[in-house]
């Protein structure tokens, strides 16, 4: 049995098709120290991926890159092994902060993602396309509402509604649950498990929160912290479906995948302390650009700084 | 506290007061020319009570005279909206354009009405009788179109990057990001663009009838300067003041309005 069984194994892999999300020693920089160092990922379609790091240490650069916001400065992203050139709507993205346009209702929002996705439906098929959508993330209520009128979960759950709209290839969620309080996020946390169950949409979750990936995700991949973050090590989570979170709770395989993520992350980041301790220490750093003026130093700025520099030496 | 309930009312009413016993001081003492409020207030009263008179082509009532003097404006605006805006959007959207037209304009803008009307009245001399409307709308539309041009370019700088990266996403054309996502997310700076826009046409118009003679309320000061009717510029400068304010009152309305969109 076992030797007859070898060979066919080979042949399955051998014909295995290409990771669906490829991305192969991407690296990407601001003009400053490298954000992002030598990433490699690959997800096969139809896996929930989650990728848990640090606060500023590139998660979002990292989505941006696979969703075509961004260009890696050296590497390839594929996707069906095609490389990824610009954004397009066979990515659909869950922005951090929602980016909602707030001129246009709940409805005109996804209505325009709608309308652009699927120009050849009847006028009809793409308002009952809208209305699903909505209706998915329960807020049928509130269709005719501007954003403003809408609390941060209920905004966070329409940015989704958009996202499926497109029905996309693939979701590429940012921290789409990280601005809200803990009771809402995990009824969210319950809805993005009952949506990804009805239709297992390839997934990529960028969270901080070990307990979220663990509930939704079938992969963890913690990032290191920046700069010059990378990859580390996935771990497979094996806990069955659908997961109860008051279940889980006391099952020991979800608080031994718990530590190891954990741990993974605070390995991190007591070597990113030790890195610091150690450069202080180090006797006679005599940085060579002490005489370069200080305005003309690069630093990596924060988006919004860069939007109100911009705005103001337009003024 | 229920006792300042009327301070909206009342202290205005109490500022004009004082306005008024200053001018009545004045016109009493070293300024013997200058009429006196009541003096002010019977001569002018023909043109008040029976606004819309038409007596002459230059003896009309004020209110027929401010509408004059409205209609041009509005075309003369209407010009500087339509110009303004689109060069706007170029230098909000292009460092080329930028870089290019930002030095000129910068000359331009402070350059005054009173030195632009004798070019707007060159430029259309070909009109003839004309020339001075072409003129006087000229010089309207290049005055006043600058607060509208530079607010509409910081506001399109200003639209936030998510909001862009929404239509690249969704890859909306050219055309769909700027209906769809420019104008809207530029609106309300176009609106204080607009806004402080209009002020200026109003400020204008009063000039280039002044020089050009036209029939409307600074062409009525001019002439009664001329004619020694001295109650007659005090009303025109309160017709024109009250004018404006309503003016600027209404556009920022509609600027309120476009805010919270
Ligand atoms: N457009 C940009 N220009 C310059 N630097 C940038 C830009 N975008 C991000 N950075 C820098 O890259 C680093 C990582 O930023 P990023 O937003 O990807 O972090 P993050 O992990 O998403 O953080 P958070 O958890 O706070 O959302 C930061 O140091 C940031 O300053
Ligand atoms: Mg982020």
């Amino acid at each position: 049995m076992h030797i007859k069984a070898r060979p066919l194994r080979n042949l399955i892999l051998t014909f295995t098709p290409m990771p669906f999300l490829e991305l192969n020693g991407v690296c990407k920089g601001f003009g400053g120290p490298e954000v992002l160092t030598d990433v490699n990922l690959a997800i096969e379609r139809g896996e929930f991926v989650a990728i848990v790091g640090y606060s500023g240490s590139g998660k979002t650069t990292l989505i941006s890159l696979i969703a075509g916001l961004q260009k890696p400065d050296r590497g390839t992203v594929k996707l069906n092994d095609l490389e990824i050139t610009g954004p397009g709507p066979d990515r659909g993205v869950v922005f951090q902060n929602y980016s909602l346009l707030p001129w246009l209702t709940v409805a005109e929002n996804i209505a325009l993602a709608v309308d652009q996705v699927f120009p050849n439906h009847s006028a009809e098929k793409r308002t009952a396309i809208v209305d699903k959508a909505i209706a998915t993330v329960n807020l049928t209520p509130a269709r005719e509402k501007l954003p403003r009128q809408l609390s941060g979960g209920m905004r966070q759950r329409v940015s989704v509604a958009r996202a499926l709209a497109m029905d996309p290839q693939i979701l590429l969620l940012d921290e789409p649950l990280s601005a809200l309080d803990a009771l809402t996020r995990s009824t969210l946390q319950d809805e993005f498990e009952r949506i990804w169950e009805a239709d297992k949409k390839t997934v990529v979750l960028i969270t901080n929160d070990v307990d979220e990936a663990l509930l939704l995700a079938d992969r963890i991949i913690p990032l290191t912290p920046g700069p010059g973050a990378t990859l580390g090590e996935s771990v497979a989570v094996t806990l069955a479906r659908p997961r109860d979170r008051k279940a889980l709770n006391h099952d020991p395989e979800f608080k031994r995948l718990r530590a190891l993520v954990t741990n993974q992350l605070l390995g991190f980041g007591a070597k990113r302390r030790a890195t610091i301790t150690k450069k202080l220490i180090l006797p006679d750093i005599l940085p060579e650009d002490l005489d370069v003026p200080r305005t003309s130093r690069k630093r990596p700025l924060r988006p919004h700084e860069i939007k109100q520099e911009e705005v103001a030496a337009a003024t | 506290m229920n006792k300042f309930k009327l301070d909206w009312l009342i202290l205005p009413l109490l500022g004009i007061a004082v306005i008024l016993g200053l001018w009545a001081l004045f016109s009493a003492t070293w300024a013997k020319d200058l009429p006196s409020p009541l003096k002010t207030w019977e001569s002018s009263k023909p043109y008040i009570v029976e606004p819309f008179a038409k007596r002459g082509e230059m003896d009309q009532g004020i209110l027929r005279f401010t509408w004059y003097s409205l209609t041009l404006v509005a075309q003369g605006y209407a010009l500087a909206l339509i110009i303004g805006t689109p060069i706007g959007f170029f230098l909000g959207l292009s460092k080329g354009f930028t870089k290019t037209f930002d030095p000129i304009i910068q000359i331009l803008r402070p350059v005054s009405p009173l030195a632009w009307l004798p070019l707007g009245l060159v430029l259309f001399l070909g009109t003839g009788k004309e020339a001075g409307t072409y003129g006087a709308l000229f010089t309207i539309a290049i005055c006043a179109m600058w607060p509208t041009v530079l607010n509409t370019a910081v506001g399109v700088r200003a639209v936030p990057q998510d909001y862009l990266n929404v239509g690249r996403v969704l890859k909306l054309s050219r055309w769909k990001t700027l209906t769809k996502i420019l104008i809207p997310a530029t609106l309300p700076y176009m609106f204080t663009g607009f806004r402080l826009s209009l002020g200026i046409a109003w400020l204008v118009i009063v000039a280039a009838e002044m020089l050009t003679g036209r029939p409307g309320v600074g062409g009525f000061l001019w002439q009664e300067y001329n004619a020694l009717i001295y109650e007659h510029i005090i009303l025109s400068i309160i017709v024109i003041g009250l004018v404006g304010f309503v003016l600027d009152r209404l556009m920022s309305l509609l600027e309120q309005r476009f805010k919270t969109a």
